[in-house]
């Protein structure tokens, strides 16, 4: 099959970028949406012409490293599905798709499809774990977990990192991703202990690099783990609770 | 032979070396630790749980990831679980069974202390890992679930859905996270490590690359910890990651660190076969699929029917055939050499017919669907988007690939290289798979490393260093390691080629899976080792690299990482050459039994082969450590 590629092209953060359009001739829809820029990249560079920068690595929709707009939807048109993981077979021969970096003030631009997300490092920093040093853990059955409950934590904990939720919110707000973090450790008995504390830092650091959620739903659809937006809820429901709850523990 | 290859194995019975090693170690003092600097590269599982662990205790840490993020790192991507000798299930596990197990799957060339120790911090492992919230899979009561994996009888194995690696990655990038956040761990990220430095003998430092801004820096500290996993994509296609590559082991290689059993790879037998010649990586079907799945082909040659209408007696299941005591369980150098043999017999399936039959209809009819749904969801729906083909419906098709390595730096028992100072952790060093990893050990030795061995046995080099500080980075040794890699870069900016890094590295991978894959033999291994240095040199003249070294450039990135991938290959030949037995993955051509097996030979080949840089890529020198087995009896494998 063929296509049309009008790709995003940017040398820098400080200069201006603009769409190019590149024909790319003789793919199998068998390809994944990566390996099309492959082939495009290699006939780029035996063409002289500088190769499309973008982030990829694992190629199994886990790693979270990839993902561009692919005709203005966060990793395409497939429901739950990072970019590395859609294929070809979900376009038509000849028609022309548009692909762009994430857009977001949190993500600044690096190069062409490639931006910087360590804004998510800084919101894990902020509380995204359990205090446990090496060696001082108890026996790992002995707390029961229901099995409910393990399942929805786990729900939550297989966000990848990817930012769609970010690039596809009007807001660019990053409430999925801080809200799966957040309920993963929150739903379990060992992340009690730190649950007010972690849910107002991180919330807090969260509303430093991204916009507010407005309820728009769009993360859910864009996110490739299909991550539920009840786990915002969750977050909200906490948060509010830290504002009293952080308080009163101070008083104790 | 110059390389002193003193394992440091310590006194004692089998199960009390390592507490007896613990004990003799030298401890730094609490209020000293914050004196000592450690760089950590890589950020895997034994990469990130070592930096946590290190600066729990209180050192002062930089880690160093070419990632954008610590999460990214290649151990994400495992699947099928990490195995602990708990015994959780009362099916007579236990910490002997499970070193015994990694021994004998090893194929009897693994060191027998690190592996007792591997076992026996299994256990501490799955306590940590609950600890930090892993969301391991639970049964109703809320206990912890187990399952039982690719060869072994027990079920030891315990999985978070199929993505284990995920939730423990995360799990320890977490706990490294907290440590950044304390000021402890100075996180490096975009940072490719380039250089080990070195200076009078010792490492003291590494240089890096920024790969967002092109500066080239030095960093030095007391010690360096290389967590940079395999090398598997010396093959091009393999189950790695794209951007895992063999550069920093190799780059310490070069300064002196041995290099042991290189041409140990693990070929994976449950992957997705390869649909064009396009392909970018090869996607791997997690083992525990062949829990439920049973393997089969079409008994006839050329039956080109659907599966589904293809009845039972015109199948043949072949490895419960061969194999009847472990079936469809066997471990996976056994399972993979086996569908090689059935695909090159003619009897694969698919459009290319490059794969077999993994055929989920038996345990859906037994479980039901739902039951068969909770435990493989996840991988049936990648499988579906790849192939767009239904597995509850039509069997998957698999076949064998790449997917690590069980060969890296040589360490001793206390995880050291050849170089002092320089410890490698993780699927970057070799102690303890052997010949053959079994399925859910990779995480478990990761964190075993990182966690739990590296954090007792650092101790031990650094106090010999108190009152010293780090060497300073604009000191000489920084300055020609530097230089070194700034002319490295300008060569390859300047050559200025026709063809691109990437077709060089698809022509190396093929040389490398035709002769120094599944089989090996002598007249093979002689032409690859005639063709690759040849494929090196057009490289070296003929290889385009774009743009400038001055920011963001992947290509000039991947043209390093294939530069010694090209060096690394020749190794692989020359060390697969040299072992002239068949053993675990490494399967000689001239040494197999009548059915077609693996033949070991113990009177000779009962070592590590550690291999020295000489400055020329086929000739390196051939050091030997001997494995002596005490507690376990040198048998030949039997799965029948």
């Amino acid at each position: 099959m063929n296509v049309t590629l009008q790709i995003w092209r940017q040398e820098g953060p400080d200069v201006p970028g603009s769409f190019k359009t590149y024909e790319v001739a003789g793919i199998s829809e068998e390809m994944s949406f990566l390996e099309v820029l492959d082939v495009l990249n290699e006939r780029l560079v035996t063409q002289g012409e500088e190769p499309v920068a973008f982030d990829h690595d694992c190629r199994e929709g886990i790693c979270g490293s990839c993902g561009v707009m692919i005709d203005g939807q966060a990793h395409g048109p497939q429901l739950g599905t990072a970019t590395c993981q859609l294929h070809m077979r979900k376009f038509e021969s000849g028609s022309t798709i548009t692909v762009e970096p994430w857009r977001a003030a949190g993500f600044p631009l690096v190069k062409d499809l490639v931006v910087d997300r360590s804004s998510f490092d800084r919101i894990i920093e902020a509380g995204g774990y359990i205090t446990v040093d090496t060696g001082s853990a108890p026996d790992a059955n002995l707390t029961p977990v229901p099995k409910p409950a393990a399942d929805i934590a786990f729900d939550a904990a297989a966000c990848i990192g990817c930012g769609a939720c970010v690039a596809a919110c009007p807001n660019s707000a990053a409430n999925l991703f801080t809200a799966a973090k957040i309920s993963h450790l929150n739903l379990l008995p060992q992340g009690q202990a730190e649950r007010w504390a972690r849910t107002e830092n991180m919330v807090e650091v969260m509303e430093e690099y991204f916009g507010s959620c407005t309820n728009h739903g769009e993360c859910e659809k864009a996110c490739p783990k299909s991550i539920s937006i009840d786990f915002i809820a969750i977050m909200n429901a906490d948060y509010l609770k830290a504002k009293v709850k952080n308080r009163r523990l101070v008083a104790q | 032979m110059t390389l002193q290859l003193d394992a440091k194995v310590p006194p004692g019975a089998i199960e009390d070396k390592w507490d007896n090693h613990k004990f003799s170690v030298r401890l730094v003092n609490p209020a000293n630790k914050r004196k000592f600097k450690i760089l950590i590269v890589g950020t895997g599982l034994a990469g990130a749980s070592a930096a946590a662990s290190l600066a729990e205790l209180g050192y002062d840490v930089e880690v160093f990831t070419f990632h954008d993020s610590p999460r990214r790192a290649h151990s994400i991507a495992a699947q099928g679980g990490i195995n602990a000798a708990k015994n959780y299930k009362n099916d007579g596990d236990s910490v002997y069974r499970l070193f015994y197990d990694t021994v004998k799957g090893g194929d009897y060339r693994s060191r027998e202390a690190n592996v007792y120790r591997l076992a026996h911090e299994s256990l501490n492992i799955i306590d940590q890992a609950t600890a930090q919230g892993v969301p391991f899979a639970r049964e109703y009561g809320g206990l912890l679930d187990n399952r039982s994996f690719g060869g072994a009888q027990v079920a030891r194995t315990f999985y978070a859905r199929g993505q284990t690696g995920q939730q423990l990655l995360l799990g320890a990038y977490q706990a490294m996270a907290r440590q950044v956040a304390a000021g402890t761990v100075k996180l490096h990220t975009r940072s490719e490590m380039l250089d080990i430095v070195v200076k009078e003998g010792r490492a003291v430092g590494i240089v890096a690359r920024d790969l967002i801004s092109g500066a080239i820096t030095n960093h030095s500290g007391h010690a360096v910890v290389l967590a940079t996993g395999g090398y598997s994509n010396v093959f091009f296609l393999s189950t790695n990651a794209m951007a895992c590559n063999v550069s920093a082991i190799w780059r310490a290689h070069r300064k002196g660190a041995g290099f042991a059993n290189p041409s140990f790879t693990q070929i994976h037998p449950t992957c997705i076969p390869a649909s064009d010649e396009f392909q970018s990586k090869l996607t791997l079907m997690s083992e525990s699929l062949r829990n439920d799945g049973r393997i089969w082909v079409p008994s006839r040659i050329g039956d080109d029917r659907p599966a589904s209408q293809i009845p039972k007696e015109e199948r043949d299941y072949f490895l419960e055939r061969m194999y009847p005591a472990f079936g469809n369980l066997v471990p996976r150098d056994v399972a993979s050499r086996a569908v090689k043999r059935i695909v090159d017999e003619g009897k694969g399936v698919g459009p290319l017919r490059n794969g077999v039959y993994l055929d989920f209809h038996d345990a859906i009819e037994r479980e039901g669907r739902q039951v068969i749904q909770e435990r493989y969801e996840n991988l049936f729906e990648m499988y579906q988007r790849i192939t767009d083909e239904d597995p509850y419906e039509v069997p998957m098709r698999i076949y064998p690939a790449p997917h690590y390595t069980m060969g890296g730096l040589w360490v001793d028992y206390n995880l050291m290289t050849t170089i002092p100072g320089l410890y490698a952790i993780g699927e970057a060093n070799f102690s303890d798979h052997g010949a053959n990893r079994l399925g859910a050990s990779a995480l478990m030795q990761g964190l075993a490393d990182g966690y739990f061995i590296l954090p007792t046995t650092i101790g031990d080099y650094l106090a010999g260093f108190l009152g010293q500080p780090p060497v300073p980075t604009d000191d000489t040794a920084f300055g020609d390691a530097g230089q070194e890699v700034r002319d490295r870069v300008d060569r390859f900016m300047s050559t200025r080629g026709s063809r691109t890094v990437d077709w060089f590295h698809k022509e190396l991978g093929k040389i490398m899976l035709e002769y120094c894959g599944m089989s090996r033999s002598e007249p093979g291994l002689n032409k690859a080792l005639s063709e690759i240095p040849a494929l090196y040199e057009e490289f070296k003249t003929d290889v385009r690299i774009l743009g400038t070294a001055g920011g963001l450039n992947q290509t000039l990135e991947r043209a390093g990482r294939v530069e010694d991938f090209f060096e690394l290959a020749q190794a692989m030949c020359v060390d697969a050459l040299h072992r002239e037995e068949s053993c675990g993955g490494h399967f000689r051509e001239e040494s197999q039994t009548e059915e077609g097996e693996a033949l070991r030979w113990d009177d000779d080949f009962a070592h590590v082969a550690v291999w020295e840089w000489t400055g020329d890529p086929a000739k390196p020198e051939l050091n030997k450590e001997p494995l002596t087995f005490e507690a376990v009896n040198l048998s030949t494998r039997s799965y029948k």
